[in-house]
């Protein structure tokens, strides 16, 4: 532990003395100065974590000298002493940002009590700045790698809207990066040290989701033993992130509506309001719009969150970020893995510049992260990407039947956005299987 | 062998039990403990205004009294004792230095209106002297929460403590160079 400083200010030497005797046993570095000018100098000594400055001294008085520290130091946690005991000085000396204040003689008892008290503020104050610089690094959002001019002029719509409080709606393919788009809004946002609560609303039956988004009361339905606060609840101060927008129920679009336009709502079961103040980023690959028309989404919901809209290009229409890209996923799984960054041989960045990525960015780090795994050499070479161009089909004869099902699964999964339910529909099996399938093949959603 | 303490109960303050804190503190400290008799005018530290008397001019003049310049010496007093800044000590010493000083005045039961207890007393002495000889020997307070160098401003938190060192305190007291870290502040 670093050795605490003090300086103590007093015109009386014996005070001066007392003082430094006492906090040198107590463990103190300890510097004194017998007026204000002298405890100036001695500043540059310091940082002191407090300082003890008698009020009434010969020339520059307390008062003045606690001013002239703070136009150096406007954090310095000073403890006014003083031999003149009355309300107005107490209170003057706290009002220009004083610690605390002490009637001399000092009581052993108050004096340990303050110092302590004064200790303890500067650690959690110093504290709360190490957290906070701590919570900006982590509300830093994942780097979004994306050099072409379609992405540069994505990361400036997310500048100019960031700064709002605006609800976004973030459009694109599946696999394009909606929610690193939205992590990357709510990091830059005002809102950025309250949390970011995503909810994937594709991926959770209805009525799971209402609990989901609004909690629910102890005894609201069968297995509901405790109280829960939903997402919504969760994301005050922050931002809330529904996913898949476009898939939820008639009935959730109705309670949504509300929730937006009051953000107010009740835990399922309990007829207490519960207020929220969350800002409001959606995400969909679907045609809002179609499904407007085709009344399957309603049209004051739409309109309601539809105040911005961030379109996301696939990564087939900024062919310059794929190299970008897949070199970014070799450092990130390279560090997970604890092996040495590979790079692409030539014809394997030719294989991955020439292939149309359906699944988007995910399709490009899900493959990255295969040839890692299989590749043998300092290189990933062309065979060790699970991918086929157009017109060619993957050669198979290598591959056992239980091999090719995991890399169409993988496929299947990686174009609908890790959507279980789509997957399995395109599948063909029910949600059940898939799940055991990806369980058994340590599929990644 | 290690220099001596000198423990002087000061202008023939006796209590019955002194003999048995000199035996106490010389199973605690690590040197040989020597009690002298030592009596001198107590008028010049006296404060009229504060009714107490100063406890670093008291210092001063035990310094003065020391038998051998190698040696400590802690001095014990019955009157009440203060420095410049507070209202009272129960004691007072210099940081790696010669002297120490003890006030038994605000160690008794009676004057917190409970009845006498010499037993009690002679316990919270010994601990103040150990405390004070302590600091002399260059300790610093420790934040051990019944290590004897722990800071103590109420007699009560002088009872919850023990009259030893802690293990930390203890090597330091051996190895004056590895002090341990500082406590919070106390009497």
């Amino acid at each position: 532990m670093n050795q605490r400083k003090i300086l103590i200010v007093d015109d009386e030497l014996s005070v001066r003395k007392s003082l430094e005797e006492w906090f040198r046993e107590d463990g103190f570095q300890v510097e004194t100065a017998e007026d204000g000018e002298a405890a100036l100098k001695k500043l540059p000594a310091g940082p002191f974590d407090i300082m003890i400055i008698d009020l009434k001294m010969p020339g520059m008085d307390g008062m003045t000298l606690q001013k002239r520290i703070r136009e150096v130091d406007r954090d310095a946690t000073i403890i006014i002493l003083t031999a003149y005991a009355s309300v107005e000085t107490a209170v003057e000396a706290l009002k220009q940002g004083a610690f605390d204040y002490l009637t001399k003689p000092v009581d052993p008892d108050d004096l340990s009590h303050v110092v302590r008290n004064a200790l303890r503020q500067k650690e959690l104050t110093e504290e709360n700045l190490r957290l906070k610089e701590k919570v900006s690094d982590l509300s830093l959002p994942t780097p979004i790698v994306g050099e072409s001019p379609k992405m540069q002029h994505v990361l400036d719509l997310v500048r100019t809207v960031a700064e709002t409080d605006s609800t976004v709606v973030i459009r694109g393919e599946s696999g394009t990066g909606k929610e690193l788009i939205a992590r990357a809004i709510h990091a830059q946002s005002r809102r950025r040290y309250f949390p970011i609560v995503a909810v994937n609303c594709g991926s959770i039956p209805e009525t799971l989701l209402e609990s989901e988004l609004f909690g629910h009361e102890k005894g609201a339905f069968t297995g509901a033993q405790y109280r829960r606060k939903g997402k919504i609840e969760l994301a005050h101060g922050g931002t809330l992130f529904l996913d898949e927008i476009g898939d939820i129920s008639p009935k959730m679009q109705i309670d949504l509506l509300r929730v937006i336009e009051t953000k107010r709502f009740t835990r399922l079961g309990g007829d207490q309001e519960v207020t929220s103040d969350f800002r409001l980023v959606c995400a969909t690959n679907k045609d809002l719009e179609k499904l407007v028309e085709e009344k399957a989404f309603r049209e004051d919901l739409y309109y309601r969150i539809n105040v911005f809209t961030i379109q996301l290009p696939p990564l087939r229409e900024r062919t310059g970020d794929i190299l970008p890209l897949a070199r970014h996923f070799v450092q990130k799984y390279a560090r997970a893995m604890a092996k040495p960054p590979m790079e692409f041989s030539p014809e394997a960045e030719a294989m991955l510049l020439a292939y149309r990525w359906p699944g988007n960015v995910r399709e490009l780090e899900n493959a990255v992260e295969r040839a890692m795994v299989i590749g043998k050499g300092p290189a990933i070479q062309r065979a060790d990407l699970p991918l086929a161009l157009d017109g060619e089909v993957a050669d198979p004869k290598d591959l056992s039947l239980e091999a090719l099902e995991k890399e169409h699964i993988e496929r299947v999964l990686a174009q609908h956005d890790g959507n279980v339910t789509q997957s399995a529909q395109v599948l063909g099996i029910d949600r059940a299987t898939l799940y055991h399938k990806i369980k058994r093949y340590g599929l990644r959603r | 062998m290690a220099p001596p303490v000198f423990v002087a109960f000061l202008n023939g303050y006796t209590p019955p039990w002194a003999g048995q804190a000199i035996q106490r503190l010389a199973a605690i400290l690590p040197c040989p403990i020597r009690r002298i008799d030592l009596r001198f005018d107590l008028r010049p530290y006296y404060a009229p205004e504060r009714r107490q008397h100063h406890a670093t001019l008291l210092l001063a003049t035990l310094l003065r009294h020391l038998p051998e310049p190698t040696g400590k010496i802690v001095g014990v007093t019955a009157e009440d004792l203060f420095i410049p800044v507070l209202t009272f000590v129960f004691g007072q010493s210099q940081l790696d230095g010669p002297a120490a000083i003890v006030s038994t005045y605000r160690l008794h039961n009676e004057f917190y209106g409970l009845p006498a207890d010499e037993e009690l007393l002679r316990a919270r002495t010994v601990k103040e002297m150990v405390h004070e000889l302590g600091h002399a020997f260059g300790l610093v307070h420790c934040r051990d929460q019944v290590c004897v160098m722990r800071a103590s401003t109420y007699v009560e938190e002088v009872d919850l403590k023990d009259s030893s060192f802690c293990a930390a305190c203890s090597a330091a007291l051996r190895s004056p160079r590895s002090r341990p870290a500082a406590g919070s502040a106390g009497a």
